[in-house]
């Protein structure tokens, strides 16, 4: 179980009441997720959404659960404590008669796992098998995600950082952005990284193949859902992790929104610049960017920095998909990498230079490296010995007829007249 | 050249654990936790350099 924090009987129905609405949140990132990828792979794609929540909440029971809270295993380094895994009990024992703010976050933690492990499969569409995207979340759910949740939430090493090495208040994520955002931003890179590219999307000569989403209206319905939940997200985080007062929620939904608002507002000039024309699917990249990188510090800064840490984000967003295709070579249909990495990445360090603590910035700067110096390589390293056993990548017939027909047997849009390839050349 | 840039990685990350440790003194704690990131960063410029060159040995 997690730290035990007395809550109110107020504080406990509505972070109840917020986290029923937080599923939102991963029913937008799976519309966005199955609008970005091509038609022909639409029902695989949504399935495998579903899946993955499913068999992240069974990995999670079984195993993750008990790595993520209690005392935890301690050593002693350089005279100071580093709590470094949980030790709670096996299979959820206990639970019904834990405290109420351990089943709080308990049930915070259900659901924020399920939503990192849909951010790579959104980034392997159209050639990531079913089984695959099943196994990197069980993977996720039972071995990272547990360990770097502890980390963070369960007083782990980073949480202590105020106490042990006087840095501001020790690291902090209330909305999830570094256990959830950036976990699952680097996820997306390790599994593209692995998978490879799509057939035909960087041809041998001239620029990569341009292969749209095949469904705007998902993409940008699935933003407006995500904002019910983020709003829902963040506050009730608020709540768990940063322990604010009921006064300041509404703060903190605000700033949601603003993060929001400004991203939008910043990725449709930035496109309408580039391209005479404001992008769809790039704007919804932005709007997603925005809230992401408002889960570090929304329940941290004010209704202005919050604005601009989403006009930050909002520039960067378009900017960043762009070079990562052309000039990198990273086929990402939805983005993941530059919205929830790098989104994730700019929010927590934001948080660190808006924090009002002296030493609150260093603290950030501890948990980005942990993020990108320990958790991307070791994600790497488990989803490479992963794919040896369960291949991630269909095989290429399978890739040509469609991942709907080669998994399921049947299309998503059966009635629909599907057009002639011309992305092989 | 893939493995090796995600080698260096997890050494950036040791360097800023370390400044926490050997520097009580801001200043020189904080730049070398920025090192360590830097460290971080080239290690992840060599990982992104050496699969776009898999990728274009695949390729050809």
């Amino acid at each position: 179980m997690n730290p035990t924090i007395p809550i109110t009987d107020a504080a406990f129905a509505l972070c109840m009441a917020l986290l029923l609405l937080a599923p939102l949140a991963i029913a937008g990132v799976a519309l966005i997720n199955t609008g970005l990828g091509r038609c022909r792979s639409a029902a695989q794609g949504l399935l495998g959404n579903l899946a993955i929540v499913a068999v992240t909440a069974i990995a999670f029971a079984l195993v993750g659960a008990t790595w993520i809270g209690g005392a935890g295993h301690v050593i002693q380094l350089a005279g100071k404590p580093w709590n470094w895994l949980g030790t709670g009990p096996f299979l959820l024992g206990g639970l019904s008669a834990a405290q109420p703010h351990a089943q709080l976050a308990l049930l915070f933690e259900f659901l924020a796992v399920a939503l990192a492990a849909l951010i790579p499969w959104g980034s392997g569409a159209d050639r990531l098998r079913l089984t695959a995207g099943c196994a990197l979340a069980a993977v996720l759910a039972a071995t990272v995600f547990p360990m770097l949740a502890h980390w963070v939430w369960g007083g782990g090493w980073l949480s202590q950082l105020g106490v042990n090495f006087s840095l501001g208040a020790g690291f902090l994520d209330g909305g999830g952005a570094a256990t959830v955002q950036v976990l699952g931003g680097v996820s997306a890179l390790a599994v593209v990284w692995i998978a490879g590219p799509r057939k035909g999307k960087f041809p041998k000569e001239g620029l990569s193949t341009a292969l749209p989403g095949h469904n705007a209206v998902y993409v940008l319905f699935g933003c407006l859902l995500a904002l019910v939940g983020w709003l829902a997200w963040n506050v009730a985080g608020a709540l768990l992790w940063l322990h604010a007062p009921l006064s300041a929620l509404p703060v903190t939904a605000i700033n949601t929104l603003l993060s929001a608002a400004g991203a939008l507002v910043a990725t449709f000039a930035v496109t309408r610049f580039r391209f005479g024309k404001p992008d769809a699917s790039l704007c919804a990249n932005g709007w997603l960017a925005g809230l992401v990188a408002s889960s570090a510090c929304a329940g941290i800064v004010t209704p202005g920095e919050s604005l601009f840490v989403g006009i930050v984000a909002g520039i960067a967003t378009p900017l960043l998909v762009e070079l990562l295709e052309l000039a990198l070579s990273i086929d990402d249909p939805s983005g993941a990498i530059t919205v929830h990495a790098v989104g994730g990445l700019w929010g927590l360090l934001a948080a660190g230079i808006f924090a009002a603590q002296s030493g609150q910035l260093v603290a950030q700067l501890v948990g980005i490296a942990t993020l990108l110096g320990l958790v991307l390589p070791l994600v790497y390293l488990l989803f490479w010995l992963l794919n040896r056993v369960v291949p991630f990548r269909v095989d290429a017939d399978g890739e040509r007829i469609g991942m709907d027909l080669h998994e399921l047997g049947g299309g998503a849009y059966p009635e629909f007249v599907i057009h002639r390839d011309e992305s092989y050349r | 050249m893939k493995f090796a840039g995600l080698l260096v990685m997890p050494a950036g990350f040791f360097l800023s654990i370390a400044a926490l440790v050997l520097f009580a003194d801001p200043a020189p704690r904080a730049a070398f936790v920025l090192c360590g990131l830097g460290v971080e960063c080239l290690g992840l410029a060599v990982a992104v350099r050496g699969h776009m060159e898999a990728r274009g040995e695949g390729q050809r």
